[in-house]
């Protein structure tokens, strides 16, 4: 699978696979062997009945007063805000590193793609443990960063941004760059030849023509940010107000107050949705 | 070379560098090798002519800076641009498809490039709105690219071109996207505005309709390398390769002359009125050769062959006979002549020629 065929195929998933392709001949399954349909409806079960089973068991009475609690919007916001700061390192750096993989031919490009692209299957933890070798106070760069600027990351809010941002640049990589790959560019040629310096070309040409294809991968990266947990509780604990997002406190409220962590998830899971539907009215249609 | 000393003449004042282009490209790409050579006075319009893969593209490219040169040289009234990159280079491009950003509207589109040189977004937009105004297009200054028309986006391509004042204007295919109709007005208003353009331009084309409408000069270009050089009527009259006579629809031969008599590496002799001797180029229209079915005994022709027909198209209310046989070659007939010869793929004719419709020139 190459890198534009697997951002596609996630960009497909979102839009909810190819649409209105329904195999409705006549009679239920008829046409439709039954070693395909039973597992496939299995499949779907699956996947649906822990949502419904999320809703079902809502605390619907006592929802106002779980959400309203202190402890929840603190939670949320600071998922929230570094979410959001997350996203935006991704992009800052993301967006320039799909266009070196995209635009330009240097030795050892395969690799270095498949290096952004492991944080992508990596576990979480791992991914934690890795930051923290780097970045914690006696990291590999982490010392630096100490000794020099007095800056520590773990344990820290930014340690939440660190982490996220990790586990979320190759989503926005990924999508960035197959965008790039299906974008002419003859336009920055074009451009070019009109006086304008390369990076005036990928500013005033590229960087419009690809804007759907950065948005998707924005909200692709966003949405991961938001539920990521492992790397989080790795690297920057679990501490509330300042490193506990949503996740961990769904986790924490379960051993605790298990009303509470529905009431959270349910929150996390109104997020996703309107994620999705976001996706697909602005960004997915367009493209 | 006749053609050559004729047709260039590259505008070189006393104690100046000469102005205009001056060139030799060489893009070495391994299978393939491009090898061209280019002398253009500033107003002239020149057209790179040749079957597709020729070269003519990368030529262009090369010129733009877009390709990079193995060797050769590239100088620009006087001043030498192998090492400049494309944005330093006063060059403009009309890209075949036009490559108009689709994400700015038409007026933007032609302030990109004085935007680029730095002046201020107000100026920028007025220089490019005065352009637009000279193109008759001032009305879709506001249109994106896509609610433009075939001709009017290559105006506006042409506009967004010149408005960086360029010393080189390069036009690839600049007629190719567009239909049959559009295309013949384009043309006209291409050529009126190519006639006023005071620097150096070069197009690329392979249609040799639209080159000889548009260029004061052809330099037909094949296999990378250039093959024959000259204003149009001239390569018309005198084609040098079976491409160039094919183009502009002549049956051409090689051969040896001694006299009014030319020995045709084909085979056969012919006849011309021209008395010339050593290697010569024999050509005549097709229109010039006269089918019948027995050989022309009572005929005035005194050059008659044996041949088959190989294949047959329309054009209009002519046919195109394709012969092959002792000596290969197109003639057209009416479609009633066609009917009585009861001409078709595989018949046996005899074609004739009279000298006085033959034109043999020097090698």
């Amino acid at each position: 699978m190459t890198r534009a065929d697997r951002s596609d195929a996630a960009t497909e998933t979102l839009r909810g696979g190819p649409r209105r392709r329904r195999v409705r001949t006549g009679a239920v399954g008829r046409g439709v062997p039954l070693p395909l349909l039973v597992p496939a409806l299995i499949g779907l079960a699956f996947l649906i009945v822990p949502l419904v089973a999320l809703l079902v068991r809502a605390p619907w009475r006592s929802m106002p007063e779980q959400l309203t609690s202190a402890d929840v919007w603190q939670a949320l916001q600071l998922s929230l805000v570094c979410a959001t700061a997350a996203t935006a390192v991704c992009l800052v750096l993301g967006v320039p590193l799909a266009w070196l993989l995209a635009r330009v031919e240097f030795p050892g490009r395969g690799l270095v793609r498949a290096l952004v692209t492991l944080p992508l299957v990596l576990p979480p933890v791992v991914g934690g443990v890795a930051l923290l070798m780097a970045l914690g106070r006696n990291g590999v760069v982490g010392r630096w960063l100490d000794a020099w600027f007095g800056i520590t990351l773990p344990f820290t809010t930014a340690g939440v941004v660190v982490a996220e941002a990790f586990v979320a640049m190759p989503f926005l990589v990924i999508s960035v760059e197959g965008t790039l790959r299906a974008a002419d560019p003859r336009y920055e040629e074009a451009a070019t030849t009109l006086g304008a310096s390369r990076f005036t070309a990928f500013r005033r040409v590229t960087l419009p023509l690809i804007a759907p294809g950065i948005a998707a991968g924005a909200v692709l990266a966003w949405a991961r940010a938001l539920g990521e947990f492992g790397a989080t509780i790795t690297f920057a604990g679990n501490f509330p107000g300042r490193t506990q997002t949503m996740p961990l406190a769904v986790y924490l409220a379960l051993q605790s107050d298990p009303e509470a962590a529905v009431a959270l998830s349910l929150v996390l899971l109104a997020v996703s949705v309107a994620v999705l539907a976001g996706l697909r009215d602005r960004w997915m249609s367009a493209g | 070379m006749i053609e050559k000393t004729q047709a260039t003449a590259p505008g070189i004042r006393p104690g100046t560098a000469p102005d205009g282009l001056d060139a030799r490209l060489v893009v070495d790409r391994g299978v393939f090798r491009l090898d061209v050579s280019l002398t253009v006075a500033p107003g002239e319009v020149v057209a790179l002519l040749g079957p597709n893969g020729a070269g003519k593209t990368t030529a262009l490219r090369a010129l733009a800076g877009l390709t990079p040169l193995t060797d050769g040289h590239l100088r620009l009234d006087g001043t030498a641009l192998e090492r400049t990159p494309p944005e330093s280079r006063p060059v403009g491009v009309v890209f075949q498809d036009y490559l108009l950003f689709p994400h700015l509207t038409a007026l933007d589109n032609v302030a990109f490039g004085p935007r680029c040189q730095g002046a201020s977004k107000a100026v920028a937009r007025a220089r490019a709105a005065a352009w637009l105004e000279r193109m008759g297009l001032a009305a879709h200054a506001g249109a994106k690219p896509r609610k433009l028309s075939g001709g009017q986006a290559q105006r506006v391509a042409l506009a967004r071109a010149l408005a960086t004042h360029p010393r080189l204007l390069l036009l690839d295919e600049p007629l190719a996207a567009l239909d049959a109709r559009t295309r013949l007005e384009v043309r006209a208003q291409l050529r009126r505005h190519l006639a006023e353009f005071e620097a150096v331009a070069v197009l690329v084309t392979h249609d040799p309709l639209d080159a000889m409408v548009l260029a004061d000069r052809l330099v037909v270009v094949e296999h990378g390398e250039v093959v024959q050089e000259g204003a149009p009527s001239h390569i018309a009259r005198h084609p040098r390769t079976d491409y160039i006579a094919q183009l502009v629809g002549l049956n051409l031969y090689r051969g040896e002359a001694d006299g009014h008599t030319v020995r045709l590496e084909a085979g056969p002799a012919l006849t011309t009125t021209d008395d010339l001797s050593g290697p010569v180029f024999v050509a005549f229209p097709p229109s010039a050769v006269t089918l019948y079915r027995e050989p022309p005994a009572g005929s005035s022709a005194r050059n008659h062959w044996r041949c088959e027909v190989a294949g047959l198209e329309t054009h209009g209310d002519q046919i195109r006979a394709d012969l092959s046989g002792e000596l290969p070659l197109a003639a057209d007939l009416t479609t009633v002549a066609a009917a009585e010869l009861d001409l078709h793929p595989g018949a046996e004719v005899w074609a004739a020629v009279k000298a006085a419709q033959t034109h043999a020139y020097p090698v």
